[in-house]
């Protein structure tokens, strides 16, 4: 783990101020922020640690738990909003038996709302390993997810 | 890859060569590709094309380009055939090969795929006969359409870097201010503040070096201008930094872009590295000793750092909390250095002014904000998308004329513009003409030109929630009252939409916003109330419906609602039965079906399915 963050900071030349995408790179690399992940980084790049956690937590984009093997993220942008998201996005987390923001006990989903994707004219939208899934509602949700518990693919399910 | 150009005259001939390279009738088929335009799957269709061109050997007889966002999300993927400009919208993904043996080749329309306006039935062969676009004035956003945004050469031979030729060779940094101030270009990014001061300001201060900066980082829920603009055509914004940075007297500059926003950070720096090839970004820049180089840094996800301290903070690699503005960045911005910040709309306007001259561009416009705005129109509106109009243009006509108006014959209820820190403006506003000093006369503000419309099945306290819900996440929790105060706010604003509301609440919720407007740093916290007293100002009575009556006028509110069916218009078809999740929607085929109150969680998968509207919410 440490060659790779040593590896990434290197792109980065270990210029300080690439903290944020330097851990945007890390977390990538990983799928979440493994505390060793964060010493090396502040090894390597002469940042405090304590600096290193608050710029963590301080950031929407980074996570600390790790995340599942499915990513959903639920557009919650206006427009997606007043054409119904929220129900949407109760009917995912339901379903999935977690609340927003979450991870299932298995690993095998994470459910996330996340502010505009700017695709509003598909919108509500929901998002699946980066796979846009536009003009949502309620039931289409359903069928992905049971689609997704019953096979495991993500790439069946086409608008 | 392009040898360096090393004056505005070699410049000037290579744009020409370009231009002369290219036959003006020779078809050429252009596929937009913006991130909107993809979702819909629009790279098979790109790939196909490709394809079924090299399975006729017409690759190079037929030109064929990718651009960026044409604004017309809604009727992705999208099509335009020149010469002629045919317009095919909602093209399907296996078209490729009809579209270039009929129409290419033959010059036949394809019926299907022409666009259909909703209102009147008319059908519409070309790009620019299409209401949508007609009523526009496409100066910045135009542009999008004729270039592939990975290509500099596309750039080159519409003229793209004479704004930056004339600047570095025929004006001075002084002159280049004073156009920018006598074309009274405003801030694109929210605030509205004069470009042409701020770089004045920049360029008088003391301090090396001075560092200007672009805010890609579109925080705005709903808007998408600026990723579109740099996505689309990242050139058109370099070029305006460049001209920025030349009469600022900066070498340094930052584009400090979302992350969410991959195809932006892709092709800005595809943008950069062939700008520094070609001698237009880095040392002596067009051989006339000026030097100025980029760096983009990517944004973590936060709201706040759309606002300029905090977001120099992120730059530095610091949590994005802002701090007092009593030293302006212009003074002490990123590292304690001038700095001048400008937002991407802003930048990608300034070539304008420098090409074509600032009273030109003051032409257009009224009298307090110039020139044209780029607004993202989006929510319950038939033609979602990214239209540019010249400022003064009149809300009407843009949500009914170009936006089409409301889908399903529903009513409009507001506009909201400006984002979280902007308001909701109601009916009897549409016929304003739209521009910075008009809408915060009314309570909201311009913003980055998001417009969020929304018809009469949305509640307005409901809406007031969402804005200060996601401003309770995204508050930087540095200003307690800021901190605090939204939190209550939101508390209180939850209460009412569960029926727990108290009559005394909405004056507590205008007591809470001045507090919150006074003890607020930046402006996250200070426009922060705006959602609130705005529709407090215009649907009070839908408060008081929610508060007297426990009643959701709108039926959105899940506590103070009831689904029920009309028995008039059930026609037993059985669907909401089959979708609804806990078994509350019942009956037999054909027969007027029921819903159990007991059992029901009103999800609205009844309602979204049922096609007959004989889902009754109250």
């Amino acid at each position: 783990m440490e060659e790779k963050v040593k590896e990434i900071i290197q792109r980065y030349s270990g210029d300080k101020s690439y903290l944020v995408p330097i851990l945007q790179d890390v977390q990538k690399e990983f799928n979440y922020l493994p505390k060793d992940a964060l010493y090396a980084v502040s090894t390597h790049l002469s940042v405090p640690v304590s600096r290193v956690y608050e710029v963590v937590t301080f950031y929407k984009a980074f996570s600390l738990k790790p995340k599942g093997r499915y990513q959903l993220s639920l557009c919650m942008g206006t427009a997606c909003h007043v054409r119904g998201g929220e129900l949407i996005a109760r009917n995912v987390a339901d379903t999935l038996g977690i609340k927003e923001g979450d991870t299932t006990a298995d690993l095998e989903f994470s459910f996330e709302t996340v502010g505009c994707l700017g695709a509003c004219a598909l919108g509500p939208i929901l998002v699946v390993n980066g796979e846009y899934h536009g003009h949502m509602n309620i039931a289409k949700s359903t069928k992905i997810l049971k689609k997704l518990g019953k096979k495991g693919a993500t790439d069946d399910e086409q608008d | 890859m392009m040898s360096k150009i090393k004056s505005f005259d070699e410049l000037k001939s290579v744009q020409e060569r370009l231009k002369a390279g290219r036959d003006p009738k020779k078809p050429c088929i252009t596929v937009c590709v913006g991130t909107g335009c993809l979702a819909y799957g629009t790279q098979k269709l790109v790939d196909s094309f490709r394809e079924e061109l090299a399975k006729r050997d017409l690759t190079g007889r037929i030109d064929f380009r990718t651009s960026g966002c044409h604004g017309f999300c809604e009727r992705g993927p999208m099509v335009v055939i020149s010469p002629e400009k045919v317009f095919y919208q909602r093209v399907g993904l296996m078209d490729a090969g009809e579209i270039i043996d009929k129409t290419v080749l033959k010059g036949e329309i394809i019926d299907r795929l022409l666009y259909v306006d909703p209102q009147t039935g008319e059908k519409y062969v070309h790009e620019d006969d299409v209401p949508f676009y007609k009523k526009q004035t496409r100066l910045v956003f135009g542009l999008n359409s004729k270039v592939d945004p990975q290509s500099m050469e596309d750039y080159l031979a519409i003229g793209g870097y004479s704004a930056l030729g004339k600047a570095l060779t025929t004006m001075k940094p002084e002159e280049i201010i004073q156009e920018v101030i006598k074309a009274n270009l405003r801030g694109r990014g929210g605030g509205g503040f004069p470009a042409g001061w701020k770089w004045d300001e920049t360029r008088k201060a003391k301090g090396e070096p001075k560092y200007i900066v672009c805010n890609a980082d579109e925080g705005d829920p709903g808007a998408y201008m600026d990723r579109s603009l740099t996505e689309g055509n990242p050139h058109l914004v370099l070029e305006g930094m460049i001209i920025g940075a030349y009469a600022i007297g900066s070498s340094q500059g930052y584009i400090y872009v979302r992350n969410e926003y991959p195809l932006a950070v892709k092709n800005i720096h595809i943008a950069m590295r062939q700008a520094r090839e070609a001698g237009l970004l880095g040392e002596n820049i067009l051989g006339t000793g000026f030097s100025f180089d980029l760096k983009i840094n990517r944004g973590g996800g936060a709201f706040v750092c759309g606002e300029s301290s905090a977001l120099f903070a992120s730059l530095e690699g610091r949590a994005g909390e802002p701090r007092a503005k009593y030293i302006h960045a212009t003074d002490k911005g990123l590292y304690d250095k001038p700095t001048n910040l400008n937002n991407v709309e802003t930048w990608a306007n300034v070539p304008f002014i420098i090409e074509r001259g600032a009273d030109w561009y003051a032409s257009i416009g009224t009298a307090g904000s110039k020139g044209t705005k780029i607004f993202s129109l989006v929510g319950k509106i038939n033609n979602t998308g990214l239209v540019e109009v010249p400022m003064g243009t009149t809300l009407r006509e843009i949500v009914f004329d170009i936006g089409g108006g409301i889908p399903e014959g529903r009513k409009f209820k507001a506009i909201q513009t400006g984002g979280p820190s902007g308001g909701c403006i109601p009916e009897k506003y549409l016929d304003m003409r739209v521009d910075f000093d008009e809408l915060t006369k009314i309570g909201s503000m311009m913003g980055s030109g998001g417009m969020i419309v929304m018809d009469e099945r949305n509640c307005m306290v409901d809406m007031a929630r969402y804005f200060t819900n996601f401003l309770v996440s995204e508050s930087c929790g540095k200003c307690v009252p800021c901190r605090e105060g939204i939190r209550r706010m939101r508390d209180i604003l939850v209460d009412i939409t569960e029926g727990k509301g108290r009559e005394e609440d909405v004056d507590l919720l205008e007591k809470m916003a001045s507090s919150i407007v006074d003890g607020s740093l930046c402006a996250l916290g200070s426009s922060a109330p705006n959602p609130v007293l705005s529709t407090i100002r215009y649907f009070r009575d839908e408060y008081m419906a929610h508060i007297k009556e426990k009643r959701c006028p709108a039926g959105v509110c899940k506590d103070l609602i009831t689904y029920s069916v009309d028995p008039e218009k059930c026609t037993g078809c059985t669907l909401c039965a089959k979708v609804c999740p806990t078994g509350a929607a019942s009956g037999e085929r054909k027969k007027v079906h029921a819903i159990d109150p007991t059992k029901c969680t009103k999800c609205g998968a009844c309602r979204e399915s049922c096609k007959f509207e004989a889902i009754i919410v109250r």
